[in-house]
C-alpha cells in the first residue's frame, strides 16, 4: 500500500477512530469514577433510622428508652401560599419565625432544589397531632417521625450520656455517619455506641433530574432493613442509683457502690449531676449546663482527684504488715500529733497507746507516721527512694495513680508520688521520709478519684483482690472484655487483711463513746465496716470521706462517700454511705434511722463550696 | 453491447455494505431514541405522540427520499444543477435570519407548522455538490490563486452566514471539507499549520502567551532543521536555550518570593511575552538574509507563518473575549479545564459522561439505563443520543456505533477512490469529511474531549431534517457511484 494521500487521511481517520475509542475505554471500563457517580446521580436512598438500643439497670429496669418524636419537614419548592397564623398556632410557634425561615430557604432556593429541610425538630407527638389534622391546608409540609430518647427512671444523668446529632468534626472522625444521625456523645451512650446505633437501613428510589420520585429500584429488592441497635444491660442498679442521688443532693461530690465479688458498679453519683430531663433534649439545655457554676457534665466520681485523707491509711497499715515494719500487735504512742524535728503532725484526742486495730478504729495519725517512717527507712532498701518506689508499686497494685481500666471514657488515674517526683521537687537525695511524711495520712501530693477509693474499699471486703469495676453487664447481645472477669490481686498478701477489715468493723460498731470514729454509721445486724477520712482542702472546710462495705463476711456492696467542704468523715459522707447501704441491703431505712436519713436529704452544704 | 448499454443489475451497482451500515445505524438510533425518552410508565416505539414514533415517520420518509434518489433521479443533473441549489440554498440561509423562529438563541429554523428544518443542513448538501462541480471542471488546479479563492468562497460564504445565525457549531462542520481539500492537492503544510494554530490557541488560553510565542519558536526552527545534518544542532542549542527561557518565569517568581519583592515590582511586571516576540522579530532579518542567500522559499515561509503565528498568539486573547460569544468562551474555559463548573456549563458533560462511563462493559441493558431514562442528561434524543448507547449498550455496544461509522467514511473514500469522475470523488470526499467532523465533534462532546457544540449525530439523533439531509448527503454519493458501476465498472 503506498502512502498516498487517500491513505493518509484514512490512517487519520484509524487515528480519530483509535482516540474515541481509547476515551471510551477509559470512562466505562477503567474509570471507576463515573459508575459511583452514577448511582449518587440517579437514585434516592431514603434512609431508616433503627431504633436505638434500649439501656435497661442491672434488674432489668429501663433506664434509657425510646419515644416518637417529629420533625416538620419543608419542600419550599412545593410551599403554596398559606395561612401563616393557622399553621403558628397549631404549631405553637410565632409569625416572625416561620416568616424568618420561610425567607431563608427562599435564600438558599438553588442549594435546597427540590429537597426538603427541617424547620421544627423534635415536636411531641400531642404538638404534632394538632398540626397533622389540618396538614393538609399547607402542602410542602410534613412531619417525619423519628425516635429519640426517653428516661424513665432519674437515675445517672451523667452515666448515661447524652445523644445529640453529628456534627462535621464527628462525621470526619468517625466512619458511617452522615449528616442527620444522632450518636451518643458521653457517658454510655458513647461507650457504647458502636451496640447502641443499629445499622440504618434504607429504601432506594430511582428520581428524574428534578429530583421526583420515578418509583422505587428494582422493586426494592436493593433495599436494606434497618438493623435495631443492640439492648445494653448495665450494672446500675436503677433504684439504688436514684436514691443515691437523692442522698448527694444539694451537696458536691461523689458516691459510689461496687459489688465487691464481680466488680459490678451498683451507683455512681456525682452531685451535681444532670437530670434525666435536660439529657432528652440536651440542645437547648446546653448553655444552662455549661453556665451552671458546679459543672454538672464534670463526672467527679471518675474525673475528679482528690487527696483521699485518712482512708488511705489503711493501705499504709497493710503495705507495713507485708514489709514487715511493724505487726498488728505492735503499739504506738500519739501525745496529740507525732513529733518531728520542730514539727509535728497532730491527731485528735484518743487514748495512747494503740495497737493496730484500735489506730484504724480511731484514726491515730500518729500511728501511721510510724508506720510509713518504718517502711521509707527500711533497712532493706538501700535510700528511702529505693523504699518510697516499692511503696509505690504497692500503693498501684490497688489500682491507685493510674486508671483502673473501667469501661468509662474518660477515667482519671490519679497521682501517687515516686523517688523521681521528689527529686524534681526537692533535688535528687536532699529529702527524707519526714518530708513526705503526710503520704501516711493520704494527705500531700496523692491525688485519687472517688472511683478509687471504692474500688479500695471492695479489695478490702475481697480481702486481698478486686475486680476492676464496670458499668455494662455482660448479656447475650454484648459481651465485655475479659479482664472484667480477672481477679486482680495487690502485692500485699492476703492474710493481712483481716485484720485491717477488723479495724474498720471496730470503728463502726464499737458503740458511741468507744473512741470508734464511725459510729453514726452503724446499723444493727448489717455488720458494716469502715473508715473515715477528713481530706483538707485549701479551698474551704475539709471535705468528708467514708468508705465501708457489708456484710463483714461475703460482702454484698462495698461504698466511698466524697462530699466536698464537708467536714469531719463522720458527718456527711459516713452517714450517706451507709444510708446507701441501708437501703441496697434491708431495701428501706429503718425507723429508728429517719431522722438521719431526713437531715441528710435537708442538708445543703452548696453554700460552702467555692466556685470560680 | 445489449447489457452494458443498459447497465448491470441492481444487485451488482448498489454499494450494499454502505446501505447495510446506513440502515443499521437509522435503526440503532431509532431503538435508543424509544430508549431515552422512556420513562416509568412503558409506551409502544410506535406512539406517534413520542419521539420514537414520530422518528419512525421519520425514517420512512427518508428511505422514500434515498429510494427516489437512487431510481428516480437521474445522478447526472447534479453536476447541472449544482449553482442554482446553492445559490438557493444560500438564499434560504440568509432567509432564516430574518424569517426564523429563534430556537435556544439562535435563529437557524423555518418552522411550517408542526414540521422545522434547518437549512443549515441542506447547505452541507448544496455546498459539497458545488465544490464537486467547480473543482471537477477541466482545467481546475487547486494551485492556480483564482481557483483557491473561488473554492474558499464557496466553503466560506455558507459557513460566515451560518455563524451570523449564531449557530457557530454547525459552522464549525464546514471546517471539515479541508480534508477533501487535501486529498484534491492542498498543500500539506496548510493542514500542518491549522492543527499549530488550534495548539497555538488552546496553549495561549491554557497556559501563558509566553509559551504560546516559545513553542511557535521550537516548531518553525525544527520544520526549518529536520534534516539529518542539521537536526544535532537543533537539538545540542536551540532546545536547550528554549528549555532555559521555559524555566524562567518561574525562576523570576522564585527569585521575587526570595527576595520579599512587593506586588508592584519589576520581576512581577515582566512582559515577558512582548521581550520574548520582540526578540524574535527582530532576529527575523538575519532569517530573511539567510533566505535571501539560499533563495530558500521554505524559509521565507517560515518568515511569514512566524510571523503570523505571533499575530494568532496576540489576537487570541483579543478573539477570545471579544468574538466568542459567552457561552461559547465558557464551553471552551471548561474544556480546557480552566473552569471547573459541575453544575453550570460543566453539568451537560458530565452527567454525559457519568451516564456513559456507568455502562461499563457490557451495559446496563435495553431500557435499563438510569441516566438517560430519568433525564439527568440534557438533549438526550439529539445531541446527547451518544449517551444513552454508552450507558445501556455498555463499550461493546459504543464500540460497534463508532465503528459502524469508521466502516461507513472508510468505505465512502474507498469508493470515492475508485470513481473515475473527479465529481463523484470529489463529492465523495465532502460526504466523507462532513460526516467524520459530525461524529468526532458530536462523540468527543459527549465523552468530554471536544467543547459542547450542540450537532447531531448523522443518522442516529432524533429529527427529521437532520436525518433527511443525511439521507440524502449519502444517497446521491451512492447513486453516483452506482452510475458509475453502470457504465465504467
Amino acid at each position: 500500500m503506498k502512502l498516498d494521500r487517500s491513505n493518509k487521511l484514512k490512517i487519520g481517520l484509524g487515528v480519530a477512530v483509535a482516540i474515541i475509542l481509547s476515551r471510551l475505554f477509559i470512562i466505562q471500563i477503567v474509570d471507576e469514577k463515573y459508575k459511583i457517580d452514577a448511582s449518587n446521580n440517579s437514585m434516592v436512598y431514603s434512609i431508616i433510622y433503627p431504633p436505638r438500643g434500649i439501656i435497661d439497670d442491672r434488674n432489668g429496669k429501663i433506664l434509657v428508652g425510646n419515644k416518637i418524636a417529629y420533625d416538620l419537614l419543608v419542600t419550599p419548592k412545593e410551599v403554596e401560599a398559606f395561612d401563616t397564623l393557622a399553621l403558628c398556632e397549631a404549631l405553637d410557634i410565632s409569625p416572625e419565625f416561620v416568616r424568618g425561615k420561610m425567607k431563608e430557604y427562599y435564600r438558599n432556593r438553588r442549594r435546597i432544589g427540590y429537597q426538603s429541610v427541617v424547620m421544627l425538630k423534635q415536636m411531641t407527638p400531642e404538638r404534632y397531632m394538632k398540626f397533622a389534622e389540618i396538614a393538609y391546608k399547607f402542602p410542602g409540609f410534613r412531619g417525619q417521625a423519628r425516635s429519640i430518647r426517653e428516661y424513665p427512671y432519674n437515675a445517672g444523668g451523667n452515666l448515661l450520656g447524652y445523644v445529640s446529632e453529628v456534627d462535621q468534626d464527628f462525621i470526619r472522625k468517625h466512619e458511617g455517619y452522615s449528616a442527620g444521625d444522632y450518636a451518643g456523645k458521653t457517658g454510655i451512650e458513647a461507650t457504647c455506641e458502636p451496640y447502641l446505633k443499629g445499622e440504618k437501613g434504607y429504601n432506594i428510589y430511582l428520581r428524574n433530574s428534578h429530583n421526583k420520585i420515578e418509583g422505587s429500584y428494582r422493586d426494592g429488592e436493593m433495599d436494606k432493613e434497618a438493623v435495631p441497635g443492640k439492648n445494653i444491660t448495665t450494672t446500675i442498679d436503677a433504684e439504688l442509683q436514684h436514691y443515691g442521688q437523692m442522698l448527694m443532693q444539694n451537696k458536691v461530690g461523689s458516691l459510689v457502690a461496687i459489688e465487691p465479688s464481680t466488680g459490678e458498679i451498683l451507683t455512681l453519683v456525682s452531685s451535681p449531676g444532670i437530670d434525666v430531663d435536660m439529657l432528652a433534649d440536651i440542645g437547648s439545655h446546653y448553655n444552662e449546663i455549661l453556665a451552671n457554676p458546679y459543672k454538672p457534665m464534670f463526672n467527679r466520681a471518675v474525673q475528679s482527684a482528690y487527696p483521699p485523707g485518712s482512708v488511705f491509711k489503711l493501705v499504709n497499715g497493710l503495705i507495713g504488715l507485708q514489709e514487715g515494719v511493724f505487726t498488728p500487735e505492735t503499739e504506738y504512742p500519739c501525745r496529740m500529733g507525732y513529733f518531728f524535728g520542730r514539727n509535728k503532725l497532730g491527731c485528735h484526742d484518743h487514748r495512747s497507746p494503740l495497737d493496730f486495730e484500735e489506730s484504724i478504729m480511731m484514726s491515730c495519725n500518729a500511728y501511721y507516721c510510724y508506720v510509713l517512717r518504718g517502711i521509707l527507712e527500711n533497712d532493706k532498701y538501700a535510700s528511702v527512694a529505693e523504699a518510697l518506689d516499692a511503696w509505690n508499686r504497692y500503693v498501684e497494685s490497688f489500682g491507685f495513680g493510674r486508671k483502673l481500666g473501667s469501661d468509662f471514657p474518660s477515667e482519671l488515674g490519679g497521682f501517687i508520688p515516686d523517688s523521681k517526683y521528689y527529686d524534681r521537687v526537692y533535688g535528687e537525695g536532699r529529702w527524707k521520709a519526714t518530708n513526705v511524711i503526710s503520704l501516711s495520712i493520704g494527705q500531700g501530693e496523692i491525688g485519687c478519684t472517688p472511683l478509687h477509693l471504692a474500688n479500695l474499699c471492695a479489695t478490702i471486703a475481697n480481702r486481698g483482690f478486686y475486680y476492676i469495676p464496670h458499668l455494662i453487664k455482660d448479656s447475650e447481645e454484648v459481651s465485655i472484655d475479659g479482664k472484667y472477669k480477672e481477679r486482680q490481686y495487690t502485692l500485699v498478701d492476703t492474710s493481712y487483711f483481716p485484720e485491717v477489715i477488723e479495724g474498720m468493723y471496730r470503728a463502726v460498731n464499737s458503740g458511741y463513746g468507744s473512741g470508734g470514729t464511725a459510729t453514726i454509721a452503724a446499723v444493727d445486724g448489717l455488720e458494716i465496716c469502715g473508715k473515715t477520712g477528713t481530706a483538707q482542702n485549701p479551698r474551704g472546710d475539709d471535705n468528708s470521706v467514708f468508705i465501708c462495705f457489708a456484710p463483714k463476711d461475703n460482702p454484698r456492696i462495698a461504698v466511698a462517700a466524697y462530699v466536698e467542704n464537708g467536714s469531719f468523715g463522720a458527718r456527711w459522707a459516713a452517714p450517706i454511705a451507709s444510708l446507701l447501704v441501708e437501703k441496697y441491703l434491708e431495701g428501706d431505712i429503718r425507723g429508728n434511722r429517719k431522722a438521719l436519713e431526713k437531715r441528710i436529704l435537708d442538708g445543703n452544704l452548696m453554700d460552702k463550696v467555692k466556685t470560680d | 453491447m445489449e447489457r452494458s448499454r443498459r447497465g448491470r443489475g441492481l444487485k451488482e451497482t448498489l454499494d450494499w455494505p454502505l446501505i447495510i451500515c446506513y440502515l443499521l445505524l437509522v435503526f440503532i438510533g431509532w431503538i435508543n431514541i424509544y430508549a431515552s425518552v422512556q420513562s416509568a410508565e412503558p409506551s409502544s416505539i410506535f406512539d406517534f405522540t413520542a419521539r420514537s414514533g414520530k422518528q419512525f415517520i421519520w425514517m420512512i420518509t427518508a428511505f422514500s427520499l434515498g429510494a427516489i434518489i437512487l431510481f428516480v433521479i437521474s445522478p447526472t443533473v447534479y453536476e447541472s444543477f449544482s449553482l442554482p441549489i446553492y445559490l438557493a440554498t444560500i438564499g434560504l440561509l440568509v432567509a432564516v435570519i430574518f424569517l426564523g423562529v429563534e430556537v435556544k438563541g439562535s435563529r437557524s429554523w423555518f418552522e411550517f407548522g408542526p414540521v422545522r428544518f434547518q437549512p443549515a443542513e441542506i447547505s452541507k448538501i448544496s455546498t459539497s455538490l458545488m465544490l464537486a462541480t467547480v473543482m471537477s471542471q477541466y482545467g481546475y488546479k487547486l494551485g492556480n490563486i483564482r481557483n483557491f479563492i473561488l473554492t474558499a468562497a464557496i466553503i466560506l460564504v455558507p459557513m460566515v452566514i451560518i455563524v451570523a445565525q449564531s449557530e457557530t457549531g454547525s459552522a464549525l462542520v464546514y471546517a471539515g471539507f479541508i480534508f477533501m481539500l487535501y486529498r484534491e492537492g492542498l498543500s500539506g503544510w496548510l493542514l500542518f499549520m491549522t492543527g499549530v494554530a488550534i495548539l497555538l490557541f488552546i496553549l495561549t488560553l491554557t497556559v501563558s502567551p509566553y509559551f504560546s510565542i516559545l513553542a511557535l519558536m521550537a516548531i518553525v526552527t525544527l520544520c526549518n532543521d529536520l534534516f539529518p545534518g542539521k537536526i544535532r544542532k537543533w537539538l545540542l542549542i536551540i532546545l536547550p536555550v528554549l528549555t532555559v527561557l521555559a524555566i524562567l518565569p518561574w525562576g523570576l517568581e522564585r527569585i521575587a518570593v526570595i527576595t520579599h519583592a512587593g506586588e508592584d515590582s519589576i520581576l512581577y511586571r515582566l512582559p515577558l511575552e512582548y521581550i520574548l516576540a520582540g526578540i524574535g522579530v527582530c532576529s527575523i532579518p538575519y532569517f530573511a538574509i539567510q533566505a535571501f542567500r539560499e533563495r530558500n522559499t521554505f524559509k521565507w515561509m517560515s518568515i511569514v507563518a512566524f510571523l503570523a503565528g505571533i499575530f494568532l498568539v496576540f489576537s487570541v486573547d483579543f478573539i477570545f473575549h471579544d468574538v466568542l460569544q459567552d457561552h461559547q468562551r465558557k464551553r471552551i474555559e471548561v474544556l480546557l479545564g480552566l473552569k471547573d463548573d459541575p453544575s453550570g456549563v460543566g453539568y451537560n458533560v458530565n452527567q454525559s459522561m457519568i451516564a456513559i462511563g456507568s455502562g461499563g462493559l457490557t451495559g446496563k441493558g435495553f431500557l435499563k439505563g438510569t441516566q438517560t431514562t430519568y433525564g439527568f442528561v440534557p438533549e438526550q434524543s439529539t445531541d446527547f443520543i451518544f449517551c444513552t448507547i454508552g450507558e445501556e449498550w455498555g463499550f461493546i455496544g459504543s464500540a460497534f456505533v463508532i465503528l459502524l461509522y469508521a466502516f461507513l467514511i472508510w468505505r465512502v473514500i474507498h469508493d470515492a477512490e475508485r470513481c473515475r469522475e473527479n465529481f463523484t470523488r470529489i463529492y465523495g470526499y465532502c460526504v466523507a469529511s462532513c460526516i467524520f467532523m459530525h461524529l468526532f465533534i458530536n462523540i468527543g462532546m459527549t465523552i468530554g474531549i471536544m467543547p459542547v457544540i450542540g450537532i447531531p449525530l448523522p443518522f442516529v439523533s432524533y429529527g427529521g431534517s437532520s436525518l433527511w439531509a443525511f439521507t440524502v448527503l449519502l444517497f446521491i454519493f451512492i447513486a453516483l457511484v452506482r452510475h458509475e458501476r453502470r457504465y465504467f465498472g
